[in-house]
């Protein structure tokens, strides 16, 4: 017992770490692929090649005043980024980034825990996600935040059920809702040759989900000032952050671990294929960026519901039907 | 032991934020106070290995009727600003209600012949609870959509209205 | 199943998580605690103004929001427990064969019925 929650707390630190070293580099990695798209060179004077650019932006924020519209709601106001941040954290309680592996002669599993229904737990925790913009939104009492709040709740609920239904082709084709059952059954063919319909599904719920290009109207810096975290500053603007680009990291891993075989993967060892899968999403994500213009709202909720979510019933039905015909 | 303890705490999470739900003045905070209890319930459930009910908890539930609760309150007028009351002069009747309530479930929960004692304890997996849904519960699980199906028409209908 | 805790035990399976919840909520807790005390505040009432990119505020923030908002939570609460009824089926599927095809169908196609229905209703635009 005290050493399951030893080992668990290890990895649990580490895994945090990790991600959010993880965040910090997606940052500057977002902002000089931006950069060069844009034919500029972005941040390169802090540390070599920007490499500490991250870390002083983090002090700058913490250092940054503490300040809020007087006539927020003050308990809510300061829980929303919270909010966001653990619901972006927690999901890596679930999500493997590798196999069992020998480590210093014992088998260490590289997850923190192994549940029978670690996909829904990911989606839970995805859903969670929605209050902090909600409330933030709500608390900090501005019209552009409010806005940008409705907005923000009805696009995540909407594109939420897109990558509820890609998921569920997904467990129907593997047949588990245990992520590691999951990745296992893509042993011999990625779920994304099995799966394109609900790979695109989720690829775009995914850049819905976190707010990204084409889909980034809660920030549609242009009409609304800053969207829901206008009146948000400092480390609360910062904890925003981390919820979005850690966001970023989980739907990176999430699509490498439903539809590229997670870990499996020729000759390197399988850690390292989920870092190099996971990171060529990101800079897919970040390529998107630079290249698609933003959808206007009436459109993206058309879009969500006329197209995505038919497509996916109908992808659920399709794949039934094939495995009928198969056989499994 | 370990067990019960967890049981305990679980039910504080449950319930300490229940009692907020309804005598907070706020009523958003009211509706917020809601998540906490349904993180609460789905500890409970995962102590009852009931996994994928506590999964669904936590999707459902947390994920998407409270945030409908706090639309409907948004959407009501004046609904998120003034400070509310929660009682009026009726909650002598409403006590005594639930009153008569409680007395009722606790002489359910003593008159129950609970199974005790060692035993295989039930499985509540995605799997068992998709046979059984899929075999002897068909007819649940098809009426289910018709339920559905009715809710939606009756929220459109609802909303049109209102035009 | 080979990658169950050794002791079989469910409840052994979710004390990582719990562990792990509990990390995060103290650094996400830790985090704005430090920013408060670091940061300091020293607020002045133009400070403290909604922002509204320099002009006053007028009237309330608190209005009401248009009801199609709550049409698209309501039709999300439905097609979200539609996606949750389809997951037991989906781990079941292949040992049910064409009888859980057929029952499927039934059940999709009553909730695809619902979602032509909004649709010609206008419940989904968005003007």
């Amino acid at each position: 017992m005290i050493t399951v929650v030893l080992v668990a707390a290890v990895k649990s630190v580490a895994l945090v770490v990790m991600v959010l070293l993880g965040f910090a580099y997606a940052t500057l990695l977002e902002r000089r692929l931006l950069a060069r798209f844009q034919l500029r060179y972005g941040p390169n004077r802090t540390g070599p090649f920007g490499l500490l650019q991250p870390f002083a932006d983090g002090i700058k924020l913490i250092f940054k005043e503490s300040f809020m519209p007087a006539t927020a709601d003050r308990l809510i106001y300061w829980l929303a980024p919270a909010i966001s941040m653990v619901a972006a954290l927690f999901v890596y309680a679930v999500i493997p980034i590798g196999p069992e592996i020998r480590f210093f002669g014992a088998t260490v599993s590289l997850y923190i825990a192994d549940v029978n229904v670690g996909i829904l737990l990911v989606l839970g925790a995805s859903s969670i996600g929605v209050y902090g913009v909600i409330l933030g939104g709500w608390s900090s009492n501005n019209k552009y935040a409010l806005l940008g709040c409705l907005r923000s709740s009805a696009q995540l609920i909407s594109y939420e059920l897109a990558i509820g239904l890609a998921v569920v082709s997904v467990v129907l084709t593997a047949g588990s809702l245990s992520l590691v059952d999951i990745v296992n059954a893509q042993q011999r063919l990625w779920f994304v040759a099995l799966q394109p319909v609900g790979f695109l599904l989720f690829f775009i719920g995914a850049l819905a989900e976190t707010n990204r290009a084409p889909f980034d109207l809660p920030e549609a810096e242009q009409e609304l000032i800053a969207g829901f975290h206008t009146e948000y500053g400092g480390f609360k603007f910062a904890m925003f952050y981390v919820g979005e680009y850690v966001g970023i990291i989980t739907m990176s891993l999430l699509v490498t671990t439903l539809f590229l075989g997670g870990w499996h993967g020729p000759l390197l060892p399988g850690p390292h294929w989920v870092a190099v899968k996971t990171f060529a999403f990101m800079c897919l994500f970040i390529w998107i960026r630079a290249t698609m213009p933003r959808v206007r709202h009436d459109q993206l909720m058309a879009f969500g519901w006329k197209v995505l979510v038919p497509l996916g019933l109908l992808n659920v039905v399709a794949t039934a039907v094939i495995v009928a015909l198969v056989g499994g | 032991m370990g067990t019960l303890a967890a049981f305990f705490i679980l039910s504080a999470v449950t319930l300490i934020p229940a009692v907020v739900v309804v005598t907070s003045k706020n009523i958003v905070r009211s509706a917020l106070a809601l998540v906490p209890t349904f993180f609460g319930i789905t500890g409970l459930y995962i102590l009852l290995r009931a996994e994928f009910v506590a999964g669904i908890q936590v999707l459902i539930y947390a994920g998407a009727i409270t945030v409908l609760i706090l639309f409907v309150i948004m959407l009501t007028e004046g609904g998120t600003g003034i400070r509310i009351r929660q009682v009026n002069e009726q909650v002598p009747v409403g006590a005594l209600a639930s009153a008569v309530l409680a007395a009722l479930l606790i002489w359910v929960f003593l008159r129950t012949p609970w199974p005790q004692g060692p035993g295989a304890l039930p499985e509540y997996t995605a799997a068992q609870i998709g046979t059984t849904l899929l075999s002897s519960m068909v007819l649940v699980f098809e009426v289910t959509s018709l339920v559905l199906l009715i809710s939606l028409i009756g929220a459109i209908i609802i909303a049109r209205r209102e035009r | 199943m080979w990658f169950r805790t050794p002791g079989g035990d469910l409840l052994l399976d979710y004390i990582p998580v719990l562990v792990h919840f509990v990390i995060v909520v103290g650094l996400t807790a830790a985090l704005p605690a430090l920013h408060a005390l670091v940061g300091g505040s020293r607020p002045t009432p133009p400070k403290m103004e909604p922002y509204e990119s320099g002009v006053w505020t007028i009237g309330s923030t608190r209005e009401r929001v248009p009801i199609r908002y709550y049409l698209i939570a309501m039709l999300f609460i439905l097609f979200d427990i539609e996606t949750v009824f389809l997951f037991p089926w989906a781990v079941v599927y292949r040992r049910l064969g064409a009888f859980g095809l057929i029952e499927m169908l039934v059940f999709v196609g009553v909730l695809g019925a619902g979602l032509i229905y909004a649709w010609k209703r206008g419940a989904l635009e968005w003007e």
